[in-house]
């Protein structure tokens, strides 16, 4: 019996060294990390100073118009949130990601467009360059671009294929110097106004996700051009649309990584961008419980404020939880990859959490402002729309599951896990039954 | 030095600004329980809104080639550090910090503050001083002129518009004032107090803020100065105003006028 009472620990410690291995002990020093230091503080004042002073007045109105906001990116350039993670010898600002992630999220609070247009061209087209680049495309490819003059694109969906990344039907064909790119690409965030786009090619399709090559293209070269804005449900003021490579000439320089890393390239660069569509999330649900809070004090029914009333802080307190707790996720994945560990599983149960809880708190928000939810004299509508693309680009829900739970299956794979004993079957009844006869 | 010259300075200036860290504008003050003063517990800090306007300008005149120098000095608890970081990452050449733990918005005053700051004035050999024209914890509005007063040097408050002019001699100031705006010209070295329209303080820059983090902060203990700290005045309460009573219905006008003669006291 003394035995058994023993192994039972032993067990735990073997789990406590295996998850030390996935990053459990580092966890420890993330436990401060809901409060942020006096940089990301600071990083937090000034963009949220800056969404309200500039985003707040404009955003209603950029949205209705389907209008890009240029003199918002502009300033957004000059202030370098234009380049956030890129690092200060290329123009950028060398933020840490956590930084960043806040930095997004107040953006996001002020126009959910803006704060789309900043993620993608951070997370998805400077952080491509940086990481897979050779530095002699750096001054035509990332200065100008962590400096806000140009914006970049994020090509790898196809009409054909979008979770199924690696079914690319664009292909890559050598030639002497470089590439020439031919096909299509869908729903690219910055297009029309990009200067360049990461477009992903497939050099053999019969190698599958392997034959996937990553270039960085010039929207200016011969060839290339842009399909129609596309007309969309919500982040309108950010122009999103199909790029068009009509064999597209690519000199070997602007090749990203190595040929055949291209899956890989997208994999990992879709894992940073998750913590920033993770934090636009947070900041329509911000957005959505500060309207929902203020009009619920303001507005009087049964002859008190609504916010007195248990149904809208039933509502009210969901909302905070579920936006609290995917802030943490968020901040979490950002500091995992701060700290150079493997963060695609917390990036994905980021993006899941805080995409779920923007679309949750903009849907109680109109709730909660009733009919002044449905008209676009509030915010809430726009909110409502905004959030429910974070569900979808980037990764989709689904995917965002499937890579959550694959992480999951191999930390339990590397693990033996001790379950609790069932209790015997007849002992106890056979005890019991011996006490009454003595 | 290509940059003073174009603005026809043959030695550019050293500018020195006072900040301090006060109640964010934004938050709802609350008297405490005690009603010995206002409620300061996890209550949100900033830099006074007039110091930013005050930091902007300094910072603007190094732009220009007016300035070389901007030194920025806060007086108060450790966490006046936070503020002088934020006046880092504005632009501010160098910050140096006086540490003290007597309360800013009661304990330490005016006068005081201006000796302090003369102590630093002092030490810095400034050409030109700017504060804020008053914190909003406070709303003394007199540490500027007293500050002025003990260094002997002309002063302008109110500033709306600071213009340099004699190769740095002397300054043109329009200030604002209740009857309206006064342009007055004043010698070098001279202090400024900057009231609201002087400027519109620019959000700091991100490679700005992680440049802040790691420049020096120097720091000197109040006690250490050799200055008077003791209280000029005693705060025997701080309580909220009391609510506006409702209106009354007046009969005619003859009623209006006679109370707005008798009981307003405005006719």
């Amino acid at each position: 019996k003394r035995g058994s009472l023993v192994l039972p620990i032993r067990r735990g410690a073997m789990a406590m060294r295996a998850m030390t291995r996935c990053g459990w002990r580092a966890s420890r020093r993330w436990a401060s990390f809901g409060c942020l230091n006096e940089t990301q503080e600071q990083v937090r004042e000034m963009t949220r100073g800056f969404a309200e002073s500039a985003l707040f007045p404009v955003a209603a109105e950029n949205d209705k118009l389907h209008r890009f906001p240029a003199e918002v990116i502009r300033e957004l350039g000059e202030l370098g949130l234009m380049g956030c993670q890129v690092s200060e010898a290329w123009g950028g600002s060398g933020l840490d990601t956590i930084s960043y992630a806040v930095a997004v999220e107040e953006l996001s609070r002020g126009c959910a467009s803006t704060g789309a247009i900043v993620s993608v061209h951070n997370s998805l087209y400077c952080d491509s360059v940086q990481s897979y680049g050779r530095e002699e495309v750096f001054e035509a490819f990332l200065r100008p671009f962590a400096q806000g003059e140009k914006v970049g694109c994020f090509g790898l969906s196809e009409p054909g294929n979008g979770s199924d990344a690696a079914a690319a039907s664009c292909v890559a064909r050598r030639v002497e110097g470089g590439w020439r790119l031919s096909g299509t690409k869908a729903w690219t965030t910055n297009g029309i106004v990009g200067s360049a786009a990461v477009v992903f090619a497939t050099f053999d399709k019969s190698l599958g996700h392997k034959g996937i090559s990553a270039f960085v293209v010039d929207t200016g070269a011969d060839g290339f051009s842009f399909g129609a804005p596309e007309d969309k449900l919500g982040i309108r003021a950010s122009t999103t649309a199909s790029l068009i490579l009509d064999d597209v000439f690519v000199p070997e320089a602007q090749l990203l990584g190595r040929e055949g890393d291209g899956f890989k390239i997208a994999m990992k660069i879709l894992d940073s961008g998750r913590v920033g569509i993770a934090a636009q999330g947070l900041g329509i649900a911000q957005a959505s419980i500060d309207l929902a809070v203020k009009y619920a004090a303001e507005r009087n029914a049964f002859g008190k404020p609504i916010a007195s009333l248990y149904a809208i802080q039933h509502k009210l307190s969901d909302m905070a939880c579920r936006y609290d707790s995917a802030r943490l996720l968020t901040w979490r994945a950002a500091a995992a990859k701060d700290d150079a560990k493997p963060f695609s599983k917390h990036a994905a149960m980021a993006k899941l959490a805080a995409s779920e809880a923007a679309t949750f708190c903009a849907h109680q928000a109109i709730q909660i402002l009733g009919g002044m939810g449905f008209v676009s004299d509030m915010p809430a509508e726009r909110y409502y729309r905004d959030a429910r693309i974070t569900e979808i680009y980037e990764g989709t829900s689904e995917i965002m599951h499937l890579v959550v739970a694959t992480n999951l299956l191999k930390e339990y794979a590397a693990l033996d896990i001790a379950l609790p004993a069932a209790p015997p079957k007849h002992a106890h009844h056979d005890h019991a039954l011996s006490h009454a006869a003595a | 030095r290509k940059v003073s010259q174009r603005a026809g300075m043959s030695k550019p200036l050293r500018v020195l600004v006072g900040v301090k860290r006060v109640v964010d504008y934004a938050v709802r003050v609350r008297v405490a329980a005690d009603n010995k003063g206002v409620e300061l517990a996890n209550v949100k800090m900033s830099m006074n809104p007039f110091c930013e306007i005050a930091c902007e300008e300094a910072i603007r005149l190094r732009e220009a080639g007016v300035a070389g120098e901007v030194v920025a000095v806060s007086i108060g608890p450790k966490q006046a550090a936070e503020t002088l970081r934020s006046a880092l990452a504005m632009g501010v050449d160098r910050v140096i910090q006086v540490t003290t733990d007597l309360r800013l918005d009661q304990e330490l005053q005016p006068l005081a503050t201006a000796r302090l700051l003369r102590a630093i004035a002092e030490k810095e050999e400034p050409d030109l001083i700017i504060v804020g024209k008053q914190s909003i914890d406070g709303d003394n509005g007199t540490t500027g002129p007293m500050l002025a007063e003990l260094l002997d040097w002309p002063q302008a408050t109110f500033a709306s518009k600071l213009e340099v002019v004699d190769d740095g001699s002397a300054a043109v100031v329009e200030r604002e004032t209740d009857v309206g705006t006064e342009t007055i010209k004043l010698p070098l070295p001279a202090l400024i107090s900057a009231d609201l329209r002087l400027n519109t303080p620019r959000y700091p820059k991100l490679p700005n803020i992680m440049k802040a983090k790691k420049k020096p902060i120097e720091t000197l203990d109040a006690a250490d100065l050799g200055v008077d700290l003791d209280l000029a005045n005693l705060v025997l309460s701080v309580n909220t105003p009391p609510p506006r009573p409702p209106g009354v219905t007046v009969a005619d006008v003859d009623q209006l006028v006679d109370k707005l003669k008798n009981e307003a006291a405005v006719l």
